[in-house]
């Protein structure tokens, strides 16, 4: 998030795009309703009537996927009514006036032509945000999950830039990142183009810094992506070492997943559960799990916080730095003599430039947000208020591009997935913690009631959900929260796996996978038969 | 109860200053009474009071003489002013609340309940004890029905321990909004209830514990930790932080000898400020679950089965394996997938294997699906 949690009960005007907020972040929701109580305006973007939605005063359900049409829109408008910060515009960005002109084309009625939205809506949002003194910007993976995860991201900066709603209290663009440490992994230089700290690979200085730290030479190219390692899996890529994934459930195109884990000559997981990939590993280390394990996460405001260990972990379970730390060791490597969660994070600290004022024990109260460049610095909780990193902050001139798959007389349908307040993700963990249950305990397709009877389908009855890649039955439901035409499911429950069926594509430039937007044929079939159909097609008790 | 959220002043324009039991303390514009006489450590009693949420006045217990007023006044809904003179703390007040106390405690069919019921659940025991005013003087009428039809595994619903300071439909409505809980009838009949008054399943409620954690008398109990009271040991607490979504709520995970028996909201958790949703509150025993991994595996040849392994023979069994994919195809055939749930350290750690041990990039974490 560019901005402080603390800033989200701030805005005039609230435009939440792509995000489930009350279910997925429902804590950070809280501080929104907040806001709105104040007397704040909300403008809600979501193909489906979402909690969100019921309290906003601007609901937009456009169609999965067409977003950056909808937000073309919205620039038009603002600029067709003046609505610009032009000392904003003038003073901290570039291209302003060639983004003003190729905004002039997208009239609300182009658009609704592709987000299927009301122009009258798309109008009001679009004066909604830019008339707001305080405009704040929040979304999820509802808006990267797509081919066009990049220019969506950026049609919200555009947005943004045009109206001067970044770097003050109140304003921003702020992703809500979905997992306690998908801020920290990155951070931590899990990624493929960056070193710790997002120090990308290709810069020579960087590449000094980690030959000199590590005292190995590495590679001067970026690495591959999971989503082409996972597609070289048997064809250069021989190995892995999965640590707390669920991959063949999580990822798109659960065939093609499977398909690759078993081609490998070696795959290494490491995780708390037998889960459903380790099944299919040669080695499984079992690892601590949290309440077990000392150590750091970051949140989705750049927050870093402690991890303490409450309980020991069960049998021999280990941290995974150490189970990493020892294989590495294993492998016959020198550098990897670590003893302690300790050790590693100063270490981490040491090298990442966002970091270098921090340590473990200034981290013990959670009061840094980064960058903290060095040790007297009190940390950043508001992004961009001096400046923007790479000098001024550039319009991007952005297209409507179709998914890449769309909807045809044999998958007339959209499937959408996502996640449901009570369970977590694949429910390794809430599907195991007592009472979670009750409040949910299996799948329901969401399917608007005028389809369903369209489709001869029966509320609570069965359906088979198919598309090329794969074929499942799951329970039906009839709610308005759908729009016609759509259908929403979680992938929480492995008996409705529903990323069999994802996997329309990927982002070009952050191979993204596609998991919002997937054309599905929807027919109605008796219920489950006997145990033992597992496979492509049956319910895979 | 230690209570977090006090108000610092704000230091801008003219020194605002009142009388508290005959000093002279500063305060700021918008401070009421009892917010100035905490910060000066009056401990007050409260029963209604949560710091979070607006000023009730419903209780009584936190009345103060205030000079030129004939009675007194709440010092809770008060509002400080200048030159106010306030004493918080005289025989008379004593007396009054030691009634009050009295009267409250005369409503309720158990004044001790176990702590496991929630963060706030000892304040009405504690001040009763304060009082001196376990005298079972006066002979009320229990002021609730409690539900034990809601069958729901997370909410104890025991109103005849309420004392209806309406704690609990305030922080749903204020602090969550989400207005699950409403108040009906008034005084002895005085019901907390939901919509159509059915069971919370059916309510608007999100079962974030909320309630729980702000009720004072335990007629709302955290059912996941009372399962756990009799669990040997004394309650220690961790200070951690939410192992699901990235918001990063603060959590004190209460433990007794190696047991997790409840987690606590942290109320000056930097993110989340006291909150919590359903999950942080209640999705803790995924960790001693039976299905946990407690020794590493590897897969036999001969039989193509996963088997326990030791750490000694599984690590070597491992590094064997990939030194040889090393060996076949080179040191870029292998790639490594940290964790977006798991600490820095591990995904600190994953790079560090790919970059210093093999040179090459092949790293990502979980974030692209």
């Amino acid at each position: 998030m560019s901005n402080p949690l603390a800033d989200m009960d701030k805005p005039d005007v609230i435009f939440c795009i792509g995000t489930n907020m009350t279910e997925c972040h429902p804590v950070a929701a809280t501080r929104l309703k907040r806001a709105l109580a104040r007397g704040a305006k909300m403008i809600v973007a979501d193909p489906r009537r979402i909690g969100l939605a019921e309290i906003a005063d601007v609901h937009l359900p456009l169609r999965v996927g067409s977003d950056v049409s909808l937000l073309l829109a919205m620039a038009h408008v603002i600029a067709r009514e003046g609505l610009m910060d032009q000392a904003f515009i003038d003073a901290r960005t570039t291209q302003g006036e060639d983004f003003m002109e190729h905004v002039a084309q997208y009239t609300p009625e182009w658009a609704a032509e592709i987000c299927e939205c009301d122009p009258a809506d798309i109008e009001k949002a679009a004066l909604l945000y830019g008339g707001a003194d305080r405009g704040a910007i929040y979304y999820t993976v509802g808006i990267t999950e797509h081919i066009c995860g990049v220019d969506n991201v950026q049609s919200l900066c555009n947005l943004a830039l045009m109206t001067g709603n970044l770097g003050r209290e109140g304003t921003g663009v702020n992703p809500m990142r979905g997992q306690n440490n998908i801020q920290g992994a990155g951070d931590a230089g899990a990624l493929p183009n960056n070193y710790p700290g997002f120090q990308a690979v290709t810069v020579p200085a960087h590449q000094e810094k980690f030959h000199e730290a590590y005292g190995r030479k590495v590679d001067l190219a970026t690495g591959m992506t999971k989503v082409t390692a996972l597609d070289l899996c048997g064809d250069g890529i021989h190995a892995m070492i999965i640590n707390g994934e669920n991959t063949l459930v999580t990822d798109p195109d659960r065939h093609h997943c499977e398909h690759a884990l078993k081609s490998l000559d070696c795959l290494v997981v490491i995780d708390i559960f037998m889960t459903d990939t380790a099944k299919v590993a040669d080695v499984v280390f079992p690892a601590t799990a949290w309440a077990e394990t000392d150590g750091v996460c970051t949140n989705t405001e750049r927050r870093v916080q402690r991890l303490r260990a409450a309980v020991p972990p069960p049998g021999e379970a280990k941290p995974d730095w150490w189970i990493v730390s020892r294989l590495a060791q294993r492998m016959g490597w020198k550098g990897f003599e670590f003893e302690s969660a300790k050790e590693v994070f100063n270490e981490l600290c040491s090298l990442s430039p966002l970091y270098a004022g921090l340590d473990w024990d200034r981290i013990d109260r959670g009061e840094y947000q980064w960058p903290v460049p060095t040790r007297d610095h009190p940390g950043t909780p508001r992004l961009h208020e001096e400046g923007f990193e790479n000098g001024r902050g550039i319009f991007k001139m952005l297209e409507y591009r179709d998914p890449e798959e769309t909807l045809s007389d044999e998958y007339p349908m959209w499937l959408t997935t996502g996640r449901r307040l009570p369970q977590y993700h694949t429910r390794t963990q809430t599907g195991r913690s007592g009472g979670i249950d009750y409040l949910l305990s299996e799948e329901t397709l969401e399917v608007h009631p005028d389809d369903i009877a369209r489709l001869g389908l029966v509320d609570g009855g069965w359906a088979e959900l198919s598309n090329p890649r794969g074929c499942l039955h799951v329970k039906v439901r009839a709610t308005a929260k759908s729009p016609k035409g759509t259908v929403f499911a979680s992938f929480a429950f492995e008996d409705v796996p529903v990323n069999v069926l994802t996997g329309g594509g990927y982002d070009p430039v952050t191979q993204t996978a596609a998991l919002k937007a997937c054309p599905v044929a929807l027919k109605p079939v008796g219920p489950p038969l006997a145990l033992g159909q597992v496979g492509v097609g049956a319910r895979g008790f | 109860m230690k209570r977090n959220g006090t108000p610092s002043t704000n230091g801008k324009g003219v020194q605002l200053t009142m009388t508290l039991d005959g000093e002279k303390v500063a305060f700021t514009r918008g401070e009421t009474v009892y917010e100035v006489a905490e910060r000066h450590q009056k401990e007050i009693p409260t029963l209604c009071y949560d710091p979070r949420l607006e000023p009730f006045g419903g209780c009584r217990l936190c009345i103060v003489e205030l000079e030129g007023a004939r009675n007194p006044v709440a010092s809770c809904t008060m509002k400080a002013e200048p030159g106010m003179r306030v004493r918080t703390r005289t025989a008379a007040l004593e007396v009054q609340r030691r009634i009050l106390m009295e009267m409250v405690a005369s409503e309720n069919r158990d004044t001790d309940v176990d702590p496991m019921h929630g963060y706030a659940s000892q304040e009405m025991a504690e001040l009763l004890d304060r009082y001196d005013a376990r005298t079972g003087r006066f002979e009320g009428a229990l002021s609730g029905e409690s539900r034990p039809d809601d069958d729901n595994p997370f909410i104890k619903r025991d109103y005849e321990n309420c004392i209806s300071c309406y704690r609990c439909v305030r922080v749903c409505a204020e602090q969550e909004g989400d207005y699950a809980i409403s108040v009906m009838n008034r005084g002895f009949h005085t019901q907390i209830t939901t919509e159509f008054g059915g069971l919370l399943k059916d309510s608007a409620c999100t079962f974030c514990g909320q309630c729980i954690q702000t009720c004072p008398t335990g007629a709302l109990g955290d059912l996941k930790a009372l399962a756990n009271k009799d669990v040997p040991g004394e309650t220690e607490t961790t200070r951690t932080i939410c192992p699901y979504c990235g918001v990063g709520c603060t959590v004190d995970v209460m433990t007794r000898g190696e047991k997790i028996v409840g987690v606590l909201p942290a109320m000056d958790g930097p993110a989340n400020e006291g909150a919590l949703c359903v999950k942080g509150q209640f999705a803790f025993d995924f960790v001693g679950h039976p299905d946990r991994l407690a020794t590493p595996f590897i897969r036999e040849e001969k039989s193509g089965q996963l088997r326990p392994a030791s750490w000694d023979e599984a690590l070597d069994f491992a590094a064997g394996k990939l030194r040889k994919v090393v060996k076949d195809h080179g040191r870029r055939a292998i790639y490594g997938i940290a964790s977006g749930r798991a600490p820095h350290e591990a995904a600190y750690m994953m790079q560090r294997f790919i970059r210093a041990g093999l040179g090459t990039n092949h790293i990502d974490n979980c974030s692209r699906a």
